[in-house]
């Protein structure tokens, strides 16, 4: 306005000005105070009596622009004089008076917020609250609830069934600004009951068709918050989902700012309840004159809604994006494109095709990014899709882009036996090593010490090379960290190295950037915010104690346990006494009860990405059999560790999961060995076996399995030249060292073996699954006999999943693979039940305390990478307890449930 | 809430700036500048972060608008205020351009002050505004005048002052809709849709209860219950409303209870609802597109027109837009109806026929000659795209009636003079037309581009 000139040093004059009956003047003065007052502190005290007078014009509209200058001058001396003139006009009888008061009240308590307390301004504007006029309200409840957020303990905004009922009134009333502020203020009340939120959502729903989009999201996010509440059974609740589906469509006719606004609220919405629009795809399909931002978000929630019903028209759309203009754009089509695959596993094979399509375009960064979906693509479907490798060889010169590359070296390690030049191709980008970005540098090493392991004649030379690159000539941690543990591995046991790099892969996860369940919960309370648009929470963003305050959805009154069990807690209960959700991480416990009974949902929220998870998961597997190897040494039958031994006293400290499970083992249960030992029996009788009786039993020791055999002669004969050999089974056990009695074994003399155990023999189902076939030679004869082991010794130490992953996975697995048992006669509590299971690797992820129940959730895994979820619940006082188990390989549940009932009963 | 406003030109240089909170500095004006506006790529969004500051910006024309703040404010709300802002200054001073403002500068300050508190949106409906925020200087107002200007401002009807007079009291009422299109190549529709609008220009007097009235299935459906015979009769008739949006005046609640739309319009034009339909859409036209390439710096393009409604009715005012590679050197068209010229700075033919009777075929062949290029830039292929009036909506809404009624002026229904410009059963004398909006895919259509495309491919290369 002053093209950038200083001129406070008018400031006298222009204060001279100030009583003027021009108001168009006076508007100016003001405008010039509001700008300099706060450079010429003491001159601003010359207007504090021309605005003491101004507040007492009778004109309402100078009385008004007078309250509500007054608070724009940021001066310590004027507030003081501000005072009394606000205090007369928050009771105006003009409304325009009390309406900017209000607002006054907000301003001064930004400058001096002890000073409006002590003044009593509080109680002023909460009664303003109940005032006449829809447009006092709004601003009141608009002041209050900035107000508030300073303060997040006060309980300045009381809000109470009657209050909100004014408020319900006065939305219908009051300006389209008025019901935003409304309606973000309703969205932080918690109703008393479901009957409540009910009724709330009724009369917020007419909101929905306002032509204005804020005041419809804010209703989206009341509406979303307190359908939270609602039980699914409700007539109402699925009114509810269907009204909100029309709203969410209208907002993307609007312009295009609020349209990428909308589509960012969208995505978190179809993330919570994919129900609302799962019939919609087609509107969010892109237009050629929509902004980049707009289609760039559109092409994220098409992926989230892609589902078998839909996928042909969604890969016609993506196949056709894929030759759009906009390089993002393009990219992340062609990436969506294998999400597609990934998730719908119908449309793998044509999306596969289409992919090649777009290879063969010779794109650049279309040829890159399609590299990198197909590695994703194999990871999920193994052994289908190969035979494209040799196409995907021929682009090998134009990859640039770091995770291309990486990805294609992934492909062509993974793949290194079924690719003649395989050591050639790796061999060309080794060249370069140094210059090659951390990723690629990893993938290089790891690409090469498979192709080593596959086809270690030819290869020798290639990875030393790699080593020696990574660990000597490198500066990166990391680098050389994996360059050491793989040397290590390759040096002492080749057979274990290979275990560990070639071990089969964990499922890679069907969805993608999906948000953690409770930041969306958050993000859900704010919808039609910044923090939605961002996908932050706003303490992320916002500075200092302002907008910090957590929220969090309301819990689910007439809930799903409460449908479960007839027993429940009254509807309605306050949050404050619902039961109490580990406070530590967040309520994705309480999720989980809510999801597990939830209607099947599409997606999954996970979880790390592939290549991530392949890292932790060949560290993870390193170091513990290097943990194993340390003690026995070089003599290579490393899987037998004395168990004691094995952990140096001085680590005491749990460091990481894995590491901490070692100690418990040891410092465990009273045993030596950390699972449960069932008493020797007998497996072959002497009769059967001309005098060699065979009784025996399995154990789970630090990692290792072993059999403990107790040979008895029984015959009148020397026995000597024992061997022993398994049939193929289920898990592949198999001995990993021959059986060693070292002496003859003379009439009627024992002696005990314990032969290791390894789980890389050769696969075959067996029926009942744990059914071992053994056939033992000795001098005399070949004896065969057959015995079940108990699952437990096949859980291994590392079985402990995150939290996050436990309750994505539990949402993946599909409900008809869940199996409940019940386990009589185990008088055990919740504590003595979970670091019973712990010693035989069963872990307790969570607990969660369930009107009087225990709820522990817990998992496992077994040597072939199975895992298993396991919800515990036990009832104090009652000796039963009720098991449900979750496995993407049901079959295994029986013997799971059986090892729990083993281990809990001993 | 907003912590500051800045009206930047072209340049980046700022013409307006106000800051409301004491948390925006003075380097906030600076930061949108240098990261937005001077930025060197294509803007990725509407909203920028930039060092815990988030800016929100519109552009209208070359003169961006930001709304700055440090909190987390309800993002949908100020853009809302941003498109409201635009709104009330082009009802002030007309078109926004950097001219404009600076004339107005005094004007938009006032304005600014009024419209926005503390970064709290106030009432901002132009007609309230322009009682006592006048571009000529300030009436003196006697107290009556301003007892009443601030109880119209906070009042529940802040959209309209009392006391407005007409000796003919005259009521306007437009359907516009436009319909978008996706075709397969065999000429089989793969998607449609109608958004609508219903405009509405009220000069009446007092403070007007009006209602208005439509085809809407579900209150047919309703009220039909009690005849059955005439749901036979109107059941053809209604039309399937997929979702509607309403001017801040439409009483929501009652329109959820009882879906009728009853309102006391602003004085002047607004909009007064709009909608969405995608059942039984009567699609006036059909275009079919023919696109050869001969070599590779020629094109040879043909577009059929079918007017596919009752040969009694007559379309109007027919635009078609037929976009041109970005490489076209020239242009030869030859069209048997109508004038076609190619407009090179549009890069379209632009094909205009000012009346077409119904099932009727018209076509319109050119030559499209193009220069050998190496140019990487993609072509962003665009529709053909098609402007007419017909005398019917295509969704097949009508109005079926407007009610007026003011209970103290107590003027009837019968007095209001009604402009209706879509059919219905009202009265006689009424000029029927409907402004429609047809965007038919020429390329980026799913499935439906064989022929077009080949038209992409010979440019690309």
């Amino acid at each position: 306005m002053t093209v950038g000139k200083d001129v406070s040093a008018l400031f006298p004059d222009v204060v001279n000005c100030m009583q003027t009956d021009n108001l168009e003047l006076k508007k100016l003065v003001y405008l010039y105070l509001m700008n300099y007052a706060k450079s010429q502190p003491d001159m601003a005290i010359m207007a504090v009596n021309t605005f003491v007078k101004d507040c007492e014009d009778p004109n309402p509209l100078i009385r008004a622009l007078a309250v509500r200058t007054m608070g724009c001058i940021r001066v310590d001396k004027i507030t003081e004089y501000l005072c009394e003139p606000l205090r007369k006009c928050l009771k105006d009888e003009d409304p325009y008076v009390r309406k900017t008061a209000a607002v006054c009240v907000a301003k001064l308590h930004d400058i001096n917020a002890q000073l409006v307390e002590d003044q009593g301004f509080l109680d002023t504007l909460k009664d303003l609250i109940s005032d006449s006029n829809p447009m006092v309200v709004a601003n009141a409840v608009a002041a209050l609830s900035e107000i508030a957020e300073s303060h997040p303990s006060s309980n300045l905004l009381d809000l109470n069934p009657q209050s909100i009922n004014k408020l319900l009134t006065a939305l219908n009333e009051c300006t389209e600004w008025g019901q935003i502020f409304i309606l973000d203020c309703l969205a932080n009340y918690t109703p008393k009951d479901d009957r409540e939120a009910q009724s709330i959502c009724e009369r917020v729903t007419p909101r929905l068709s306002h032509a204005n989009s804020a005041v419809v999201l804010s209703a989206v996010k009341v509406l979303m918050k307190f359908m939270e509440m609602l039980s699914k059974d409700l007539d109402y609740y699925g009114t509810l989902l269907k009204k909100l589906a029309p709203p969410l469509v209208t907002l993307l006719s609007a312009e295009p700012e609020l349209q990428y606004v909308a589509l960012r609220n969208i995505n978190l919405i179809v993330q919570k309840r994919p129900e609302i629009l799962k019939h919609e795809m087609k509107v969010f399909f892109v237009k050629y004159n929509d902004p980049i931002y707009v289609k760039l978000e559109k092409l994220d929630i098409m992926i989230r809604l892609a589902s078998q019903a839909n996928i042909a028209q969604v890969l016609a759309e993506l196949k056709e994006y894929a030759t759009e203009v906009d390089v993002d754009f393009v990219r992340k089509a062609v990436r969506a494109i294998g999400r597609c695959a990934i998730k719908v596993e119908q449309s793998a094979e044509r999306c596969v095709s289409t992919l090649l399509d777009l290879i063969q375009t010779k794109v650049n960064y279309v040829v890159q990014e399609a590299i990198v979906v197909i590695k994703d693509i194999f990871r999920k479907y193994p052994n289908k899709y190969e035979s494209v490798i040799a196409t995907l060889c021929e682009n090998l010169d134009s990859l640039d882009e770091p995770e291309a590359r990486a990805a294609m070296i992934w492909i062509v390690g993974e793949y290194a036996e079924r690719i003649d030049n395989a050591d050639e191709l790796l061999e060309s980008f080794l060249e370069g090593f140094h210059d090659e970005s951390t990723q690629v540098q990893l993938q290089l090493l790891t690409g090469i010490v498979k192709l080593f392991l596959k086809k270690p004649t030819e290869t020798q030379e290639l990875v030393q090379q790699v080593l020696s690159l990574a660990t000597q000539d490198s500066d990166n941690p990391d680098l050389r960290d994996r360059g050491y543990i793989y040397w290590r591995l390759l040096s002492t046991d080749p057979v274990a190295a290979k275990e560990v790099v070639l071990a089969e892969k964990p499922l890679i996860s069907e969805e993608t950037d999906l948000i953690e369940p409770t930041l969306l919960d958050e993000l859900i309370c704010y919808i039609g915010t910044l923090a939605s648009v961002y996908h932050k929470p706003p303490s992320a963003f916002v500075e200092g104690g302002r907008g910090v305050v957590h929220k969090s959805l309301p819990p689910r009154t007439a809930s799903s346990e409460s449908a479960e069990s007839p027993e429940t807690a009254p509807a309605g209960a306050p949050p404050g006494e619902q039961p109490d959700v580990i406070p530590a991480q967040g309520d994705l416990l309480g999720d989980l009860l809510n999801l597990d009974l939830g209607p099947p949902v599409s997606g999954p929220p996970l979880t790390t990405s592939s290549v991530q998870m392949g890292a932790v998961d060949l560290l993870g597997g390193g170091l513990d059999s290097l943990m194993g190897d340390e003690p026995e040494g070089i003599g290579g039958t490393n899987f037998v560790a004395p168990p004691t031994a094995a952990v140096p006293a001085s680590l005491g400290a749990p460091i990481s999961s894995g590491l901490s499970d070692l100690f418990d083992l040891t410092s465990g249960v009273g045993t030596l060995s950390g699972s449960y030992v069932a008493p020797k029996a007998v497996w072959l009788p002497a009769m059967k076996a001309k005098g060699l009786e065979i009784s025996g039993t399995f154990t789970r020791q630090v990692g290792s399995i072993s059999m403990d055999l107790q040979l008895t002669n029984k015959a009148l004969q020397v026995m000597t030249d024992f061997a022993i050999q398994f049939n193929r089974n289920s898990f592949g056990l198999a001995p990993a060292a021959p059986l060693q009695v070292h002496a003859p074994l003379s009439p009627n003399q024992t002696v005990e073996i314990s032969l290791p155990l390894s789980t890389v023999g050769s696969v075959m189902k067996m029926e009942p699954l744990n059914n071992l076939q053994v056939a033992v030679k000795n001098n005399i004869d070949v004896f065969y006999f057959s015995t079940l082991y108990p699952l437990h010794i096949l859980f291994v130490e590392d079985g402990k999943m995150d939290r996050q992953m436990f309750l994505a996975t539990w949402k993946d697995i599909p409900n008809e693979n869940e199996a409940q048992f019940q386990i009589r006669d185990c008088p055990l509590n919740a504590e003595a039940a979970s670091s019973k299971l712990q010693s035989s690797n069963i872990f307790t992820v969570a607990k969660r305390n369930v009107e009087g129940q225990d709820m522990l959730y817990q998992s496992l895994k077994l040597t072939n990478g199975i895992w298993v979820l396991a919800e515990l619940r036990i009832q104090p006082g009652n000796p039963s307890c009720t098991l449900s188990l979750k496995c993407r390989a049901p079959e295994v549940s029986q013997h799971v449930y059986q090892a729990y009932e083993t281990i809990l009963k001993n | 809430m907003i912590g500051g406003l800045f009206i930047y030109n072209h340049k980046g240089e700022v013409l307006i700036s106000r800051v409301y909170r004491d948390d925006i500095g003075r380097n906030a004006v600076d930061a949108f500048r240098v990261n937005v506006i001077h930025a060197r790529q294509q803007v990725r969004s509407p909203v920028t972060n930039i060092a815990r500051t988030s800016f929100f910006h519109v552009k209208r024309s070359n003169i961006w608008l930001a709304a700055v703040t440090k909190q987390n404010v309800n993002a949908a709300m100020v853009f809302e205020f941003l498109y409201k802002m635009c709104d009330v200054m082009a009802a002030y001073f007309g078109k926004i351009s950097e001219e404009n403002i600076k004339n107005n500068f005094v004007l938009i300050y006032e304005l600014l002050d009024e419209i926005l508190d503390f970064g709290y949106p106030q009432n901002s409906e132009t007609g309230a505004l322009k009682t006592f925020i006048t571009q000529q200087g300030i009436k003196s107002q006697t107290k009556e005048e301003q007892s009443q200007i601030t109880s119209q401002v906070t009042g529940q009807i802040g959209w309209r002052r009392e006391g407005i007079k007409y000796r003919r009291n005259e009521l306007f009422l437009d359907v516009l809709e436009s319909v978008n299109l996706l075709m397969s190549p065999q000429g089989q529709v793969l998607s449609a849709h109608v958004s609508g609008r219903v405009v509405m220009k009220s000069y009446l007097s007092g403070m007007p209860e009006c209602k208005f009235g439509m085809n809407d299935k579900i209150v047919i459906e309703k009220q039909g219950k009690g005849t059955a015979d005439e749901t036979s009769k109107s059941g053809k008739q209604s039309i399937a409303i997929d979702d509607c949006t309403f001017h801040q005046c439409v009483r929501l609640s009652k329109f959820d209870s009882e879906r009728s739309i009853s309102f006391i319009p602003p004085d002047g034009e607004f909009e007064l609802m709009r909608y969405r339909t995608t059942k039984d859409i009567i699609l006036p036209f059909r275009v079919i597109p023919l696109v050869r390439e001969v070599g590779r710096t020629k094109l040879e393009v043909k577009v059929v027109i079918k007017s596919n409604f009752k040969p009694s009715l007559l379309a109007q005012k027919i635009e078609v837009r037929i976009p041109t590679p970005l490489n076209t050197s020239g242009v030869q068209v030859i069209c048997m109806k109508g004038k076609a010229k190619y407009k090179a700075s549009e890069n379209a033919i632009v094909w205009k026929i000012k009346r077409m009777a119904g099932m009727k075929e018209s076509q319109i062949s050119a030559e499209i000659e193009l220069l050998p290029t190496n140019d990487k830039k993609k072509w962003a292929r665009p529709p053909i795209s098609m402007n007419f009036e017909v005398p019917f909506a295509p969704s097949g809404l009508k109005v079926r009636y407007l009610k007026v009624f003011e209970p103290k002026l107590n003027y009837s229904d019968h007095d209001v003079i009604k402009w209706v410009q879509v059919p219905l059963p009202l009265p006689p004398h009424i000029s029927v037309s409907s402004l429609l909006l047809c965007c038919l895919p020429f390329a980026p259509a799913p499935e439906s581009r064989s022929g077009p495309s080949t038209l992409q491919v010979g440019l690309v290369e």
